[in-house]
């Protein structure tokens, strides 16, 4: 039987100008029926252009310039447009990123689902009852009310379910391959688990064939039968998931694997191995191996293009080296693990003076009224984003501070720094009161107290060089003169690993990473004692994120800068943070040492998170803790412990209406939960 | 380091006239673009050196030689008062070009900084601010214009103030638009952050972002104001007899158009191709901004 899917020899450009760039190349994959099939790059490797080329669902001006794709065993490049519209009304179907862009906002789910139906002849005895096949769809993708959501209009649903229903969607027309593209990205992890659970169950029932396009080597690994790794638009190696996680023969997917830190590690245990560089764009790709300039293995022949070669059955790698790479006579420079283990814990806390001490950190926000409100006299409603929250952090450590969207980790952040006033509580700098408002705060507070951004696109002026805005912080928070100031900034561009010549570069011409190195190195400007980072590697690529964790990790050792990181990604947040302390609607539930964190009692919401990571073995066996329904709005906080409307272990009325207590784990860590620590065990 | 930061000052100040040089070459690559950028400067021309063209004065009246048709004397003929059409045309243009210009200036320079002040600072300012725009915009433009030279009289001064009440709610909007984007971007936060004063994140940090947007809006401003120069003249609110307006005149011809046509087309095919040439050359910007960006 042919398999269900296959590609030989593609390459794939895009019209720009006059010219042609290649976004894939000469790249062949295969999927077998029911099989599972992992495409995995960071951003700019191709992997969507692909995905949507195997689909033939290329943007205007995109084109297929070479190669063949066969649709179970069919020519898909001879078909014509109609044929091809058969083709995409049965055989494929293709599950978007975005759901709130790909469906329709006017009009309600159902009769939305009910257009995807397939017209062939052996199913219009199903068309005549279109509600039905429906409800059912819903009720596959495990929608509680499927009545209730096909009344509805997307805008009502939240993000998992907009993904549930796309999926739903795609799936109505029985597929014979279901083409998924980072469909979990923009949710939320537990949402994230809940999602991919579900995807892998309907594979499991239906054994349709899946190409699972994604970033995220985790997200992968538990998901499929085989992983494709694309790199600039090459396809570098392409196995079985069990082998490719345990055996990589590419220095990219080697790189790529040590690159994500792992959960549990701890930067003090090993610094992380980053891929050095950062992905050609499509108009400078390398002649030869397009990895070499990037990879620590890189040899004269390597500037001649390899071929993809056989490694083993089903496991091809386009790399001149990998026969010396699998026997171990080539060391990757990534994958000897230099545990340079720092001084013990115990001797950093020694000299640990409070930094930063937040006490009872509340914020409001005013809810307009309404010309109603203002009739009945109601006053005007508020929004408790961030509700009575302590933290403290000493001199040169890390408190990482972990959420969902809605937790208001960023408020608190924004508090601290002076960009949102607080409504109540207290903020110490230094055992000094921080006053709420930017305007109340000295030239000297300012300097003491940075932030960087989650955005790396904005987080420079597009129309200064990076010179000039350096130059602007270094005058403004140390007080230099013009010519000193310049000079520094050359030595602030060193600190972050960048060349001087940078100076002289507007933001547009400089990467993702680059421009983050450029938005740190303004925040060091005035030596601060404290620096919050807000999502601030969650945007960059994987091998680029651990570079930038790496460095802020020396940063920190130098100056004993003292860091307030946040971020949703836990792995991430354990390895640069000393404590950790996880919020959810508002508040802290569970805080305590990094390293103490991933060890029971955990509180259920950590649980649930911990849980919820994707873990870089296909071979794993973990229990999913699955939340029901979604993280309430604050508007509508839930009454006594906030987490109760989702908590798998509720209690029942004293969850619902008393505050829980904080418990003491033992050995700094604290949990808020009406169970007791040994219940929680 | 001397060398590298005197290359950082050759470069930053190379850089400005290198993009708008890109600009004018982009506007010169479309074929409607180069000719609406060419009627304009023609006609910028004709504003400047107008006395030094025009073979008569605006007002001179030679009886014996009113209502000539076109003829090697009189290129575009004369009126019934005698009067050369050709000069009055040629020395309008100054007339118009001011008033319309001045007062888009003006309009742009007053709706930029309440737009980004307002905008900027939110709450109160704003709400204020823009509801009392929008109020302005909510009235037809002409029936603004007629209510205020009404009480203030016609006069060129009113013409002007007229201009500056209709466009700076417009350029005002254009602005806040681009201000509500960028006030929460990370380059603001780490000005406001840095202690940086209101006036400099608004000059320094937000003004380049606004730039592209507003010239493209002051210029499409300018093709308006022209036509709302000559309407009010042809309305007889605006500039008075006997300046060469071309509204007045195009009004002034009207009754005779049977004795002489060619007082009323020359103005108001000279009124057209101005509009016109400065509406091409604004949609060319647009595309040359964007390229540009």
């Amino acid at each position: 039987m042919a398999p269900v899917l296959q590609i030989d020899d593609l390459t794939v450009s895009y019209r720009r100008g006059n010219d042609w760039l290649d976004a894939v190349c000469n790249a062949s994959l295969r999927i077998e029926s029911g099989e599972t099939v992992g495409l995995v790059g960071e951003s700019g490797s191709g992997k969507t252009t692909l995905a949507l080329a195997a689909l033939r669902y290329l943007p205007e001006n995109g084109a297929v310039r070479g190669g063949s794709i066969h649709l179970a065993g069919r020519d898909l490049l001879a078909c014509t447009p109609a044929e091809m519209q058969q083709v995409w009304r049965g055989q494929v179907r293709l599950v978007p990123q975005n759901p709130l862009v790909s469906l329709n906002p006017a009009m309600r789910i159902g009769p939305q689902l009910a257009e995807a139906l397939p017209s062939t002849p052996s199913l219009r005895a199903r068309r005549s009852n279109p509600d039905a096949a429906v409800l059912d769809a819903l009720a596959a993708v495990q929608i509680a009310d499927p009545p209730a959501v096909a009344r509805s209009y997307p805008h009502q649903l939240s993000g998992g379910m907009q993904q549930r229903v796309m999926i739903a969607m795609a799936l109505l027309g029985e597929p014979s391959l279901l083409v998924l593209d980072e469909p979990t990205t923009n949710l939320d992890v537990t949402t994230e688990a809940v999602i991919l659970d579900l995807v892998r169950d309907l594979i499991r029932q239906r054994g349709t064939a899946v190409l699972y396009v994604s970033h995220n080597l985790g997200v992968v690994a538990g998901l499929c039968d085989r992983v494709a790794v694309l790199y600039a638009g090459e396809l570098v190696e392409d196995a079985p998931a069990a082998d490719l996680y345990r055996r990589p023969l590419h220095p990219y997917t080697v790189g790529l694997l040590d690159s994500v830190p792992r959960l549990g590690l701890n930067r003090r245990q090993a610094a992380l191995q980053p891929i050095p560089g950062s992905v050609p764009k499509p108009d400078e790709r390398p002649a030869g191996c397009v990895f070499a300039p990037r990879c620590s293995a890189a040899i004269d022949l390597c500037q001649q293009r390899p071929k993809a070669s056989q490694a083993a059955a089903g496991h091809t790698v386009r790399c001149h080296r990998w026969a010396e790479i699998s026997a171990g006579d080539v060391m990757l420079v990534a994958r000897e693990q230099t545990f340079e283990v720092a001084e013990n814990l115990e001797d950093r806390e020694a000299s640990g003076d409070t930094v930063l001490a937040v006490l009872e950190l509340t914020k409001r926000f005013d809810r307009p009224r309404g010309l109603a409100d203002l009739l009945a006299g109601r006053p005007a409603s508020q929004v408790r984003a961030v509700n009575g929250v302590s933290v403290q952090i000493g001199r040169g450590r890390t408190l990482g501070l972990v959420g969902e969207s809605g937790s208001g980790k960023t408020t608190l952040a924004r508090c601290v720094v002076g960009l949102a006033e607080r409504s109540g509580g207290e903020v110490t700098l230094l055992d000094l009161p921080l006053a709420p408002a930017l305007n109340q705060r000295g030239p000297a507070t300012l300097r003491r107290l940075q932030m960087v951004f989650q955005n790396p696109d904005e987080a420079l002026n597009p129309y200064r060089t990076v010179g000039q805005t350096l130059t602007r912080s270094l005058s403004r928070l140390a007080g230099l003169g013009k010519a000193e100031a310049q000079q520094r900034a050359g030595q602030l561009l060193a600190l972050v690993k960048l060349d001087p010549s940078y100076l002289d570069r507007l933001p547009g011409q400089l990467s993702g990473g680059e421009k983050q190195r450029v938005a740190i190195a303004r925040a060091f400007a005035s030596q601060p004692d404290l620096l919050l980072f807000d999502e601030s590697v969650s945007a960059l690529d994987v091998s680029v994120q651990a570079a930038i964790l790496n460095l802020l990790s020396e940063l920190q050792d130098e100056g004993q800068t003292a860091y307030l990181f946040i971020s949703h990604d836990l792995s991430v947040v354990s390895y640069l943070a000393d404590e950790v302390a996880v919020m959810y609607l508002g508040q802290v539930v569970d805080a305590g040492p990094a390293a103490r964190i991933f060890q029971p009692p955990h509180h259920p919401y950590t649980a649930a998170l911990l849980s919820a990571i994707p873990v870089l073995d296909p071979t794993a066996q973990r229990e999913r803790i699955h939340l029901a329904g979604d993280t309430p709005s604050a508007a509508a906080m839930p009454s006594g412990c906030r987490f109760h409307t989702r908590c798998p272990r509720y209690l029942g009325d004293l969850c619902a209406q008393q505050e829980p207590p904080w418990r003491d784990a033992g050995d700094g860590r604290w949990i808020r939960c009406h169970l007791t620590v040994e219940e929680l065990m | 380091m001397t060398h590298l930061s005197s290359s950082v000052a050759t470069r930053t100040t190379a850089r400005r006239p290198s993009r708008w040089r890109a600009v004018l070459r982009e506007l010169y690559a479309r074929p409607a673009s180069a000719l609406g950028t060419t009627i304009v400067l023609l006609f910028i021309l004709l504003a400047l050196f107008g006395p030094l063209i025009a073979p008569y004065s605006a007002t001179q009246q030679i009886p014996s030689e009113a209502r000539q048709p076109p003829s090697p004397q009189h290129w575009f003929g004369t009126d019934r008062l005698g009067r050369d059409v050709f000069s009055r045309v040629v020395l309008g243009a100054r007339d118009i070009l001011a008033l319309a210009g001045l007062g888009t200036l003006l309009a742009v320079l007053i709706g930029t900084t309440t737009g980004l002040f307002a905008a900027y600072r939110g709450g109160w300012l704003e709400e204020g601010t823009f509801r009392v725009f929008d109020s302005l915009l909510a009235l037809p433009a002409l029936l603004l214009a007629l209510l205020l030279l009404g009480t203030l009289g016609a006069s060129r001064n009113g013409v002007l103030l007229v201009i500056v009440v209709v466009y700076t709610p417009i350029v005002a909007r254009v602005v806040r638009s681009v201000v509500l984007g960028a006030k929460s971007k990370g380059f603001v936060e780490a000005a406001q952050i840095q202690g940086e004063s209101t006036g400099h994140i608004l000059g320094r940090e937000i003004l380049p972002l606004v730039l592209p947007a507003l010239t493209v809006e002051a210029a499409l401003r300018f093709s308006y104001a022209i036509f709302l120069v000559a309407s009010l003249g042809f309305l007889g609110v605006g500039v008075q007899p006997p300046s060469p307006d071309w509204g007045l005149m195009v009004s002034e011809a009207r009754s005779y158009a049977a004795l002489t046509p060619w007082a009323l087309y020359f103005p108001a095919a000279a009124i057209a191709l101005l509009v016109v040439g400065v509406n091409l050359a604004a949609d060319g910007l647009k595309r040359a901004m964007q390229g540009a960006a």
